[in-house]
């Protein structure tokens, strides 16, 4: 079976984000990007589910040459091929989940992964996007996946619990922390993919639906009031809790 | 312009989850602000209370019914909603950006083409236009955002729109069958965790973090998170050390919070978790080290050892 995993490439999550000076994206300058924490995680399913049925792992990612560093991370822990679609403007959810779907549907893998989230503009819905395009099922947010044959059960996680979720392939699933434990790369891993090819291709354009108007910081919450050291300014607290901020 | 706006409410177990007041509230208000109509949607079977709705100011709730739709089936549900939605000429849609909210919401867009905000955290109306606030980067940083398809779709962060004070008015409820609807996804089961609330709709939260030590004395946050009807969270180190279930992990690759009250216990503030909980309403935090990042985000401090200042927190608050 063919296996897609879709890539995001992002800023570390101990980046202080500072605005650029358009106002509309971020100052990119010392800025380390990573490969999105939860699409590891997705790689490591992809990885497992070729492990226990074979097939093969293709890696998609869309962006710049930048991406290749995590598209290498990707290869370097198992991925058999990768394709990076070429496109140096913002795009939004809608756009990105257009190019990709044509990329999916061009390397007619039935099942799909995604992390459950970029970390950088946090949508959470480009694997749904891309399902519903694709006219695949979906289940986003999962924490535990089981496929035999064509038919998947799977766990996503809810607000106070989970759903235990039934389909079938062609399928899209979104990783969420949990699922698994993400392998490491072996050395041999690391050598291997600076030999594999990234395959380049111009992705398909897509006009952007949605438009940044302003970035901006949030309001910085001032320090406040540091009530004392020990336990003896436990009253004090409480009593502001109850008449100040009116909390409890 | 006009908008034709739908308010997409949300049950669990038949019963209406406050996120849909929020909802409501919200959709209404920028409704008046835009001289829109706004109606709302549920899916569902035998749902109660739905004439509270009307309290909220929508005045007309249609359930789009079926005893197989009880239970989430984003292949159902997304095919009856967008069905409704073109049906009644909505262009202007209101999810809540919760775990079925995000499920929904993106599949509804892609039926009707429409443009996707999410996890908006404030509306405003300019010029007759929406314009949408939203974090990215998990709060570290916001956008303004605007939709330029003709149709188009919100996520409505919970615990941001404050719904107010109801009012008497009842909502008039439509009824309308689902037949045969598509079930190719499908919930089967929900597993609870019993008795906890979760972080991402409590409106208390006790968190701890490294400076617990170790796993056990988490009972101390749970004492304390008991003591004030909180759901309890952690920081990533612990998650990480596998002292707690990554569910309540707050932070960039954890939960994003915005209670009223948030407690850090023991938790130094790392940049990933301030850009967690930063938008709490209040924030208090016990740690030794004065120098913890935390405290530049706390309305309320104490420079001391949670093991000694937590439990008679708890014994004050039982007072």
């Amino acid at each position: 079976m063919k296996i897609a995993v879709c890539i995001s490439h992002v800023p570390d999550t101990a980046t202080n984000i500072k605005i650029g000076e358009d106002g509309k994206s971020i100052n990119p300058t010392d800025v380390t990007y990573i490969i999105n924490p939860y699409d590891e995680i997705a790689v490591e399913e992809a990885l497992k589910t070729k492990e226990k049925v074979g097939g093969e792992v293709v890696a998609i990612s869309l962006g710049t040459d930048a991406n290749k560093d995590s598209i290498r991370k990707a290869l370097a822990m198992g991925v058999d091929s990768a394709v990076l679609l070429k496109d140096e403007n913002f795009r939004d959810s809608f756009g990105l989940a257009k190019a990709l779907a044509e990329e999916i549907k061009a390397q007619e893998a039935e099942l799909v992964f995604f992390g459950k989230q970029a970390v950088d503009f946090d949508n959470s819905i480009t694997g749904q996007l891309t399902a519903e395009l694709l006219g695949y099922n979906c289940v986003s947010v999962v924490v535990d996946f089981n496929l035999d044959g064509n038919k998947i059960t799977a766990e996503r996680e809810i607000e106070g619990g989970k759903e235990v979720v039934e389909t079938t392939l062609p399928a899209v699933i979104t990783a969420q922390k949990g699922l698994n434990e993400p392998r490491y790369a072996s050395l041999k891993g690391i050598m291997a993919a600076k030999r594999k090819t990234i395959e380049e291709k111009e992705a398909v354009s897509s006009e952007s639906k949605i438009e940044i108007l302003q970035m901006k910081k949030p309001q910085g919450k001032q320090a406040g009031k540091i009530l004392g050291s020990d336990a003896s300014a436990v009253p004090e607290l409480v009593r502001l809790l109850k008449e100040e901020a009116k909390v409890i | 312009m006009a908008d034709k706006i739908l308010v997409v409410l949300e049950q669990r177990d038949s019963q209406l989850k406050k996120i849909s007041f929020e909802v409501a509230k919200a959709g209404s208000d920028i409704a008046k602000s835009t001289g829109s109509e706004v109606q709302a949607v549920i899916v569902g079977n035998e749902v109660a209370d739905l004439n509270k709705i009307g309290n909220y100011g929508v005045k007309k709730v249609t359930v789009l019914k079926n005893s197989e739709l009880v239970d989430y089936s984003p292949s159902a549900y997304s095919k009856a909603v967008a069905d409704f939605a073109n049906e009644v000429g909505a262009n202007v849609l209101f999810f809540g950006n919760t775990a079925l909210g995000k499920d929904l919401a993106p599949r509804v867009a892609v039926k009707l083409d429409a443009g996707i905000a999410m996890d908006c955290v404030e509306l405003n109306n300019t010029d007759g236009n929406i314009v949408a606030t939203r974090p990215i980067y998990a709060g570290k940083a916001l956008i303004d955002v605007q939709i330029n398809s003709d149709k188009k779709v919100f996520t409505l962060r919970p615990n941001v729109f404050n719904p107010g004070d109801p009012s008497t008015e009842d909502a008039e409820i439509v009824e309308k069958n689902i037949d045969s609807p598509d079930l190719s996804t499908k919930v089967i089961e929900t597993k609870k965790a019993e008795g906890k609330l979760d972080v991402a709709e409590a409106s208390i939260i006790v968190s701890g973090g490294r400076g617990m030590k170790e796993a056990d004395n988490f009972k101390l946050v749970e004492e304390l998170a008991d003591v004030l009807g909180a759901a309890v969270g952690a920081s990533r180190a612990v998650v990480d050390a596998g002292w707690r279930p990554h569910a309540e992990q707050v932070g960039q690759t954890g939960k994003t919070v915005s209670p009223n009250l948030y407690v850090a216990l023991g938790i130094s503030g790392a940049i990933q978790h301030l850009a967690g909980m930063r938008s709490s309403k209040y924030i208090v935090a016990i740690n030794k080290d004065p120098d913890a990042p935390i405290f530049q985000v706390a309305d309320y401090g104490i420079t001391g050892d949670v093991f000694e200042v937590v439990p008679a927190l708890i014994e004050e608050l039982k007072k």
